[in-house]
């Protein structure tokens, strides 16, 4: 049988990754992608312990982060489009129009 | 048999996000990341929770990944140049971190988690089960997020919007 | 133990007549499109040209590998593996017979019978649209990438009808599983799903999308050679353009198979049980010949329908889909929510 600890390790490795490429790339679609890394480690937390507490709870808030996700995708994804065609790139290094 | 399955996964998850986060080209990322949410869907499914697995792949590998894949192509995104020349010191101290964070949410998890699941229960996992949970006890969740849906889909469509000039 | 060789049985047979089939398609196409454009068709090569896929099979394999100048090899070179498979994963939940026993054991004829079925096979229909995104993304010329997103836009957004006919036949059914959808329409034909809930409209909804997923006519504008060359798979030639072709021959099968299984009895005979013959081979061999029958029949269909209709314009296909059949597919599951309220016509 499969060790519930083992399946959290995977949860918090794929968090770490994810936080590691937040804070690395320069792209922003890249950096929204790494984001969505970090919610599915978050989702496999949920359906880990849903198992252990044997009920439907936490599958219906992976259900809810899922549709989060996605009207949180198309929403950035609209902002970063927009974002482009105003300064020509994505570089988040580039797009620092609040610096004094 | 269970076993094998979840290593594999897992291991091919944790692979496709190093993937994800190293790789220069976005559209190597982007694939990466739908291969990860697959063997992520897979893992689900490895855990008894069938629904949530296959949605995932529907939702987020079918239809997220397309949309950032097509948002890619459409502003012709070219390989992502470095930042400053990375040093030594940069290119150990990210691995590292990130391993260390890595133990240290491990590390929590691993003291305060029961080392077995328990038996699942008949119908755990399926549409069914659930849907009804969905549908009784989390009806106005489930209300407000149609709600955001159509808020974000406005919101996308408008932001995206070329100017009529 | 036992129970991994009967699957592994079931996958061999299911895989190697999926196979088949495609090869025997090749040849239908061919001459069924002769016979409606009145002219031959092969006929060279054996009996009424039976062995021209076998010819075409020989002709890909010698073909000379080419892979164009600047195009992104890992990609190149998975796009048609990554279509191929999600096209055959899609076959494994559809129930091609009925239980039968076999040597004393109880064997159902569905390779994967899980609960939550019909979302494996929408599923992995939404996997396909990666290999045409890649195709036509990685051979670096225009008119593939024109054409790859094109078609994928096509198939995303195609996705939505079908996916909202199968919620309504799933509606009435209350179930997803695939064999227990079958089993519900047993006895005669006005038994399946076909006249449930509203007659016809769900079946139609789905067939168009479908056709629109499987980037056949009407709806291939991204592969007609005067618009595209030929969309996202210009630049291959050889086993890897044969990849993309079994993938959409086994993509029409599934398709196919899907719709006879939600909505015209999968493997059931469509008469009165009291008129079936007794459950035994003879029986099953029965039901298993109408399912395969049944599904031969739409192939024909399909290329029927090619050389019938005249395609759409790019434009004119999205405002179909978009404008056209998503309102009505909306319709059909409010209309049928209601009738499954109210108990009219939904008879379980």
């Amino acid at each position: 049988m499969i060790d519930p600890r083992l399946v959290l390790l995977v949860s918090a490795a794929l968090f770490a990754i994810g936080v590691a490429g937040v804070l690395t790339r320069r792209g922003a679609i890249t950096i929204l992608m790494c984001v969505e890394l970090m919610l599915n480690a978050g989702n496999l937390a949920f359906i880990a312990f849903a198992r252990l507490f044997d009920g439907p709870e936490a599958q219906i808030y992976v259900f809810f982060v899922m549709t989060l996700a996605a009207a949180e995708a198309a929403a950035g994804l609209a902002i970063v489009i927009a974002l482009f065609r105003l300064r020509g790139t994505t570089d988040v290094d580039e797009i620092n129009l609040l610096k004094w | 048999m269970e076993q094998i399955a979840f290593f594999v996964l897992a291991l091919l998850s944790i692979a496709s996000a190093l993937v994800v986060v190293t790789n220069r080209n976005p559209i190597t990322s982007a694939v990466a990341l739908a291969f990860n949410l697959v063997s992520i869907a897979g893992l689900y499914m490895v855990l008894d929770a069938q629904f949530i697995g296959l949605l995932q792949v529907i939702v987020y590998a079918g239809a997220i990944m397309v949309l950032i894949l097509f948002v890619i192509m459409l502003l012709n995104l070219r390989e992502e140049a470095q930042a400053h020349p990375v040093g030594t010191f940069q290119r150990v101290l990210a691995p590292v971190a990130t391993v260390l964070f890595a133990v240290a949410i491990g590390r929590g998890v691993w003291l305060s988690t029961p080392p077995v699941f328990p038996a699942a229960s008949a119908g755990y996992g399926t549409a069914s089960s659930v849907g009804r949970e969905l549908f009784t006890t989390f009806y106005y969740p489930f209300e407000a997020i149609s709600l955001l849906l159509v808020v974000a889909m406005v919101g996308a469509v408008l932001l995206a919007k070329k100017k009529l000039s | 133990m036992i129970d991994a060789a009967i699957s592994f049985a079931k996958i061999f047979v299911v895989f190697n007549a999926l196979m088949l089939c495609v090869s025997i398609m090749t040849w239908v196409e061919r001459r069924v499109s002769a016979i409606i454009q009145f002219r031959w068709g092969p006929n060279r090569v054996g009996p009424f040209g039976l062995l021209q896929p076998i010819a075409d099979g020989i002709k890909f394999i010698q073909k000379e590998d080419i892979i164009p100048a600047e195009a992104h090899k890992l990609f190149y070179l998975l796009a048609p593996a990554l279509s191929v498979i999600p096209a055959l994963c899609a076959f494994a939940v559809i129930p091609f017979g009925p239980e039968v026993t076999i040597l004393g054991r109880k064997v159902s004829l569905v390779i994967l019978d899980l609960d939550g079925g019909l979302l494996w096979a929408f599923a992995a229909t939404a996997l396909g649209v990666y290999a045409v995104v890649l195709a036509g993304w990685s051979s670096n010329s225009k008119f593939s990438l024109m054409g790859g997103l094109r078609s994928s836009a096509q198939m995303i957004s195609y996705e939505l009808p079908l996916a909202l006919s199968i919620v309504a036949v799933v509606l009435i059914s209350g179930t997803l599983r695939p064999s227990e959808i079958v089993a519900q329409q047993a006895g005669l034909f006005t038994h399946w799903n076909f006249f449930k809930g509203v007659p016809f409209l769900g079946f139609l909804l789905f067939t168009i999308a479908g056709y629109a997923e499987t980037n056949r006519t009407p709806f291939d504008l991204p592969e007609a050679e005067g618009e595209l060359v030929a969309g996202y798979h210009t630049e291959y030639s050889g086993m890897r353009f044969a990849a993309f072709f079994m993938a959409e021959y086994i993509n029409m099968m599934t398709s196919s198979a899907l719709g006879i299984t939600l909505f015209l009895g999968g493997w059931q005979l469509g008469i009165p049980e009291s008129w079936q013959p007794a459950p035994g081979w003879g029986l099953w061999t029965l039901q298993i010949l109408a399912f395969v029958g049944k599904l031969a029949f739409f192939q024909f269909l399909y290329v029927w329908v090619r050389w019938t209709v005249p395609r759409l314009r790019y434009d004119q296909l999205m405002n179909l889909g978009w404008k056209g059949l998503f309102p009505l597919s909306l319709a059909n599951l409010a209309a049928t929510a209601c009738l499954v309220a109210w108990n009219l016509n939904v008879t379980r």
